[in-house]
């Protein structure tokens, strides 16, 4: 097991074939990785937490859990609502902070707080020849020299191995209620999400789940009650909420979204970004599949129904995100058909040229999580 | 300020590159008079300049990509420009190089409530473009202070911040979609109205690259509803350990104010004498913001009010209506100007961890005094990012070399801290030669790469970001990319 950044470039220094770069190993999206295993895990451990400055320095194979319970202790936490696939994937191992990091995994409330991507202060990582790079720092703003912090989330391992993460934390709220419409189709549920988001009551949640509409309100008690009331005034015309304010039952609520438990039961599921404007076009005409909302009707989870043919359907999928502009991500699907499709939005000409220039310049012999994502 | 010597070769062949780009351009769009070219000699870095070969003024993302395509097939390096006020030389040219202005490029092309998005074209001002969306009731979040002038295509090249960026972030955040002209001519598109670009986060390492990675010609923002309303509260202290506590405590407690800004003794003295706005005449002065309903803010100022009593404040004054807010902010508005008035300075905006901001004061004040220079500070204390002004005076021969290496002093303290050189304005000419204070040659190494990938000729912006012996042999075109 390697326990520190040194062991790891040499490992990816001394390698003579490819490596799978392995956090927690709860995430098996892309094409199936070939290689030899490179776990991180060993890798772990907070080196600096500074409440007041609102920061925290990890190393990439602390577990989020360990990261959550520090936090917490000081009524912190991840504001970017970082996503947790066992359920959804039926996998088990220790989700890592820096596996959320390559993902740029982010949960219901990036909607109002940004992503994963957006509390990512600064990155160590060792790229393809073993070479030990840093970026970012521990600082709010830092626009010193290339962000290739940015760079390195959401890469999916194939530029670095991501060594050590620093980033932005958040106080917890001090309470929050959750509004539920009950009975809306899709079309209908995008019109109320951005009802509540174009207005200043700062909803950091706006979701559809199994036909339920869902809002979130957070903040101090005073002012989420003022704002539960204002949003409910604004948004008379889509019918009546029922109010939930039980911690535990929001808290269920939300994590069970995040998680997209609903879909945990299906083979083949997708994650699809696109403007909420479009999202009930989108779906228009695709048999077969079930579709929950996210990012108020930017994000779309859309599982297969039994029996719906995968293929077909993942081409339908990144086809319209190519006509309307957007992603599809197959996220989960059986081995035969992770190697049968393109698991990422294929890019047009130029832009991919681009890509695979960054991959042959930060990994030159393309040793690290071959073929996951370039 | 070293810059390379221009290549003469270019600059003898200056009527051939002026007919070739006035093949591809209206005939007014191209300025080669070298009475006209003066206008782009400089940027808001005013004490370095040089007159460009000459200017070109597109209108469109084609006219862009066939300038670029022309200078590339010649090697005349570009320099992009948006409104000429980077504080950090990013727009200043080089004898043999063409700068490529965005002014023209001012349209709205569209605009989406329901998306919450703007798609504009990059020379389009920042304030222009909340004045497309504020009628009903939205805004662009980031806003540098020379909003009013600044164009949506430099905010991007710098990643620019601004005094509302504690809440709202800064331009990287704000920013869904671009289009970009590559250096050989290539146009490609990334991300859109969409969140979260597909592939590689090629947005965010574009954003604050200081336009050596391409031109954007188009850019996708975020737009957000109003608040409902703000008020300032102003907090005076007696020291700087005190005010800075005060920060720390009131960002962990769960406010989030959309502006903490901080006031030293020689600010506050200077302001006063310029705008009587009625400071108390102290050692740290915060005025702080917070938005929401009128019972919301009360809300919020009340946890505040509570943090800031441990401190023992010697002022607190909560702005009762918007001329009592006014006058809080008027202060703090004019401290630039007012510094400008009593003598030339230099203004750093090295950021710190917000924990640290005490001590780091503390050695600034230490410096100042042993380089003989007065200091005076004033910055976005909610996010750590200092300002502090370096008084000289131009006239006196050796004091802008000695305010540079005051400043120069300052910067590392910022590294030293766990902090940076840089926060908002960028690196540029000015903090270039700083670079390897921060960065390793290897982890420069990584972020030329990058550079190579973009532009392997070396041509876009070429003499900026990177000290110049490290970005040399790429710049001569004598590495191959």
């Amino acid at each position: 097991m390697h326990t520190t950044e040194d062991d790891i470039a040499q490992a990816i220094a001394a390698a003579s074939g490819p490596l799978q770069i392995i956090g927690g190993g709860t995430r098996p999206v892309g094409q199936p990785a070939v290689g030899e295993a490179l776990p991180l895990a060993g890798l772990s451990g907070v080196t600096l937490y500074e409440p007041g400055a609102l920061t925290l320095v990890a190393k990439a194979g602390t577990p989020v859990s360990e990261i959550e319970k520090i936090l917490a202790a000081e009524n912190q936490r991840l504001a970017f609502e970082p996503m947790d696939f066992r359920t959804l994937m039926g996998t088990d191992g220790t989700p890592t902070i820096g596996a959320v990091v390559a993902g740029n995994v982010s949960g219901p409330r990036r909607i109002a707080v940004g992503a994963c991507r957006d509390f990512l202060l600064g990155v160590r990582f060792v790229d393809g020849s073993g070479q030990v790079v840093k970026n970012g720092g521990r600082v709010m703003k830092n626009v010193t020299g290339y962000d290739l912090v940015k760079l390195m989330c959401g890469a999916y391992g194939t530029l670095g191995a991501l060594t050590e993460v620093s980033l932005k934390v958040m106080p917890m709220d001090e309470t929050s209620t959750t509004l539920r419409y009950a009975g809306q189709d899709v079309a209908q549920s995008v019109a109320l999400m951005s009802a509540a988001l174009g207005t200043p009551f700062e909803v950091t949640g706006a979701a559809r789940k199994n036909g339920d509409t869902l809002l979130r309100l957070e903040g101090f008690a005073g002012s989420v009650a003022y704002r539960v009331a204002e949003l409910q005034k604004r948004l008379a015309s889509f019918g009546t909420a029922e109010e939930i304010t039980d911690a535990k039952a929001q808290n269920d609520l939300w994590t069970a979204q995040r998680d997209v438990t609903r879909f945990a039961d299906r083979a083949v599921v997708w994650r699809v970004s696109l403007r909420p404007s479009h999202a009930a076009g989108f779906v228009e005409g695709i048999d077969g599949i079930d579709v929950d909302l996210d990012w108020g009707g930017g994000l779309l989870w859309i599982a297969a129904q039994d029996g719906a043919d995968h293929e077909a359907i993942h081409h339908s999928l990144q086809d319209a995100a190519a006509k309307t502009g957007g992603h599809a991500t197959l996220i989960k699907g059986p081995d035969a058909l992770r190697a049968a499709v393109p698991t990422f939005q294929p890019q047009e000409p130029n832009l991919a040229a681009i890509t695979k220039g960054l991959r042959a310049k930060f990994d030159p012999r393309g040793i690290l999580n071959t073929g996951v994502m370039i | 300020m070293d810059m390379p010597t221009p290549d003469a070769s270019i600059i003898a062949r200056k009527s051939t590159i002026v007919e070739r780009l006035q093949s591809v351009l209206p005939h007014d769009a191209v300025i080669h008079d070298e009475r006209e070219t003066r206008a782009y000699e400089c940027d808001g870095l005013a004490a370095y300049k040089c007159p460009p070969l000459c200017a070109v003024l597109p209108s469109s993302t084609q006219e862009v990509a066939a300038v670029m395509k022309v200078c590339h097939e010649m090697g005349v390096p570009v320099v992009p420009r948006g409104s000429g006020t980077s504080l950090a030389g990013g727009a200043m040219p080089t004898a043999d190089a063409v700068i490529l202005g965005v002014a023209r490029l001012n349209d709205v092309l569209e605009t989406s409530y329901e998306d919450r998005i703007i798609r504009v074209q990059s020379g389009r001002t920042n304030l222009s473009v909340t004045g497309a969306v504020e009628t009903d009731g939205f805004f662009y979040a980031p806003d540098p202070s020379s909003q009013l002038a600044c164009a949506i295509a430099g905010n991007i090249a710098m990643n620019s911040g601004g005094a509302h960026c504690l809440k709202y972030g800064v331009t990287t955040n704000n920013l869904l979609g671009v289009t970009l002209v590559q250096m050989d001519g290539t146009i490609v598109e990334i991300g859109g109205g969409h969140l979260d670009a597909g592939g590689l986060d090629l947005l965010g390492v574009i954003c604050g690259s200081e336009g050596q990675l391409g031109v954007v010609t188009e850019a996708t923002l975020r737009i957000l509803h109003k608040p409902e309303g703000a008020r300032p509260i102003l907090m005076g202290f007696d020291s700087a350990e005190a005010a800075g506590t005060c920060v720390s405590d009131i960002i962990k407690a769960g406010v989030l104010p959309v502006a903490i800004e901080y006031m030293d003794r020689m600010c506050i003295e200077v302001c006063e004498a310029h705008a009587g706005a009625g400071y108390p005449l102290c050692e740290a002065l915060l005025i702080i913001e917070v938005e929401g309903s009128p019972a919301e803010i009360d809300e919020q100022l009340a946890v505040i009010k509570d943090i800031a009593a441990k401190q023992n404040p010697n002022t607190m004054r909560e702005a009762a209506n918007a001329e009592e807010a006014g006058r809080i902010w008027l202060g703090r508005k004019s401290a630039f100007g007012a510094m400008g008035q009593i003598n030339d300075y230099m203004c750093l905006d090295g950021t710190v961890p917000v924990n640290e901001l005490p001590n780091v004061l503390r050695r600034i004040g230490e410096l100042s005094k042993e380089h003989g220079l007065d200091v005076g500070n004033v910055f976005h204390a909610g996010d750590g990012n200092m300002h502090p002004l370096i008084l000289y005076n131009a006239n006196t021969p050796g004091d802008l070399e000695r305010c540079e290496a005051l400043g120069e002093e300052i910067l590392k303290l910022c590294v030293e801290y766990g902090g940076c050189l840089t926060g908002e304005h960028g690196v540029g000419i000015e903090k270039r030669d700083l670079m390897l204070y921060q960065y390793d040659p290897a982890d420069l190494e990584a972020q030329m790469a990058v550079k190579d990938v973009f532009d392997p000729a070396w041509l876009l912006n070429p003499s900026k970001v990177f000290p110049l012996a490290t970005s040399a042999a790429r710049r001569d075109g004598k590495q191959a990319a």
